[in-house]
């Protein structure tokens, strides 16, 4: 699905030779700096390579519109991105952004029942705890219906078995739905427990992954 | 009516009398300020004189050249300002906004303003065209001002939620729509406020004086109204042209945001 060539990013990363597959759950471990989550924004275009190339679907990603591809590859960042408005808004902003039809209050119910979060629609997303909140940009995420997901590492402010409770729901999304799922973890436990490909990282170089 | 009263040499003087009774007060108060009031009071003085006779000059010499030199010397010095009263620093993509948007924003309202509603002629007569220009580019760069704090201020402090909207797939003008929204209400409030508050908390300097030259309050304030409308419109131009292309020097060609790296 993803295949780097040669990809240079300033001196944060420098990859030679990476495949990422398709429909899989894959786990980015490495140490803090090591240049995971540089990884996962140059994936989600937030950032653009200085030299090399990205192919996506054998497609090179500096060819893609990046508003296009955000709305196919969608990105959860580490803290929570909450928007002032109600839980209802939050959930549906995704895909208003996107500029797709809007589900209804009951699917929106289904949605936060499956992110375990016991809440009404029209409370204020912003008064939340920071655990309630990443369960709402889950939900958020889960009505977008990516093709693939690029999870950063919750935060570590984030109780353990919420951290848990989101990466298993996504975990299972992409396997029901034949989605591709990347993340990055610090936990080895998580990474062997959930992925089907591990890609060490260190010092923005691939030390151990698929292409290596 | 009996026409003006001139102010003689001594009503001057005891006008800044009060201002020396003034100081005195502020200095028995201990309230460390007196330098700062002498000073504005000499700099108001110095500005009004010169001014005075710039004015008359223009009145005696009339002529499209004199009247061009003055808009450009107004608006360089308000872009001027702009730059120098907002704190943050400014990208020159986002000087060069400001810039475009004050002329072009006000310049079409003043061509509207003096040619179609109040239809002067000459359309130089810089009787009508100084003082009403500077009103408007004057309201403008103070509209302006608020508004670039606000939007940068906001660009940066929300950068990670602009960010986020990018990663759900928003477009850089759905993502930063917030700001522009809040830097658009910052700069056109004050401008609505006293509208509001106008004939009724306060009567506006322009009516004010009219009256007091011995004008007839009724055309005073027709025309207090229209430049009241002559400034909303004008305000409003500038700050919208402003904002519409000043958040898309936040991101380039990849809708990134291109802030803080």
């Amino acid at each position: 699905m993803f295949s780097f060539k040669e990809v240079q990013y300033k001196d944060i990363l420098n990859i030679k030779n990476l495949t990422i597959k398709k429909h899989k759950v894959t786990c980015l471990v490495g140490q803090s700096g090591s240049g995971k989550t540089t990884l996962l924004r140059l994936l989600n275009k937030l950032i653009s390579y200085d030299s090399g190339e990205i192919l996506y679907h054998n497609k090179p990603l500096s060819g893609i519109n990046a508003v296009e591809l955000r709305r196919d590859i969608v990105m959860l960042p580490q803290a929570p991105a909450i928007f002032s408005g109600s839980i209802k808004d939050n959930l549906l902003i995704g895909l208003k952004f996107s500029e797709r039809p809007l589900p209804s209050d009951n699917q929106l119910y289904e949605v936060l029942k499956l992110v375990k979060l016991n809440k009404e629609l029209n409370q204020d997303a912003e008064k939340l705890s920071g655990g309630e909140k990443q369960r709402v940009t889950l939900g958020r995420v889960i009505l977008m219906k990516p093709e693939v997901l690029l999870l950063d590492e919750p935060s570590s402010a984030l109780d353990e078995e919420t951290e848990y409770m989101i990466i298993e729901a996504l975990v299972n999304y992409t396997k029901e739905n034949n989605k591709t799922l990347i993340m990055v973890t610090h936990s080895k436990k998580v990474a062997s427990q959930f992925s089907d490909e591990i890609i060490e990282i260190k010092e923005g170089m691939v030390i151990n992954g698929e292409g290596v | 009516m009996d026409g003006v009263i001139e102010l003689q040499f001594w009503q001057m003087v005891a006008a800044y009398i009060f201002v020396v009774i003034l100081l005195l007060i502020v200095r028995a108060r201990g309230i460390s300020r007196e330098k700062e009031i002498l000073i504005a009071s000499i700099r108001m003085t110095v500005q009004l004189v010169l001014v005075g006779y710039i004015l008359v000059y223009l009145f005696n010499n009339i002529n499209p050249l004199n009247t061009i030199i003055v808009i450009v010397v107004m608006e360089v010095f308000a872009i001027h300002n702009i730059y120098k009263r907002t704190k943050t620093k400014l990208s020159k993509a986002l000087k060069k906004i400001i810039a475009i948007s004050m002329l072009f924003g006000t310049l079409s309202s003043l061509i509207y303003f003096l040619l179609i509603v109040i239809n002067i002629s000459p359309w130089y007569d810089p009787r009508y065209f100084i003082p009403i220009a500077g009103m408007l580019i004057g309201n403008s760069m103070t509209g302006i001002s608020l508004g670039v704090t606000r939007l940068v201020d906001g660009m940066y402090s929300e950068r990670h939620l602009i960010e986020s909207a990018l990663m759900l797939g928003a477009t850089p003008k759905m993502a930063a729509k917030q700001i522009v929204d809040n830097a658009f209400d910052a700069a056109i409030l004050p401008s609505i406020n006293s509208m509001v508050g106008m004939g009724i908390v306060f009567l506006p300097g322009m009516m004010t004086g009219q009256i007091l030259s011995g004008i007839s309050p009724v055309t005073a304030i027709e025309y207090q109204i229209a430049i009241m409308l002559g400034i909303l419109g004008s305000v409003a131009l500038t700050v919208i042209l402003f904002v519409q292309l000043g958040y898309k020097t936040f991101f380039n060609e990849e809708s990134q945001l291109i802030i803080g790296e």
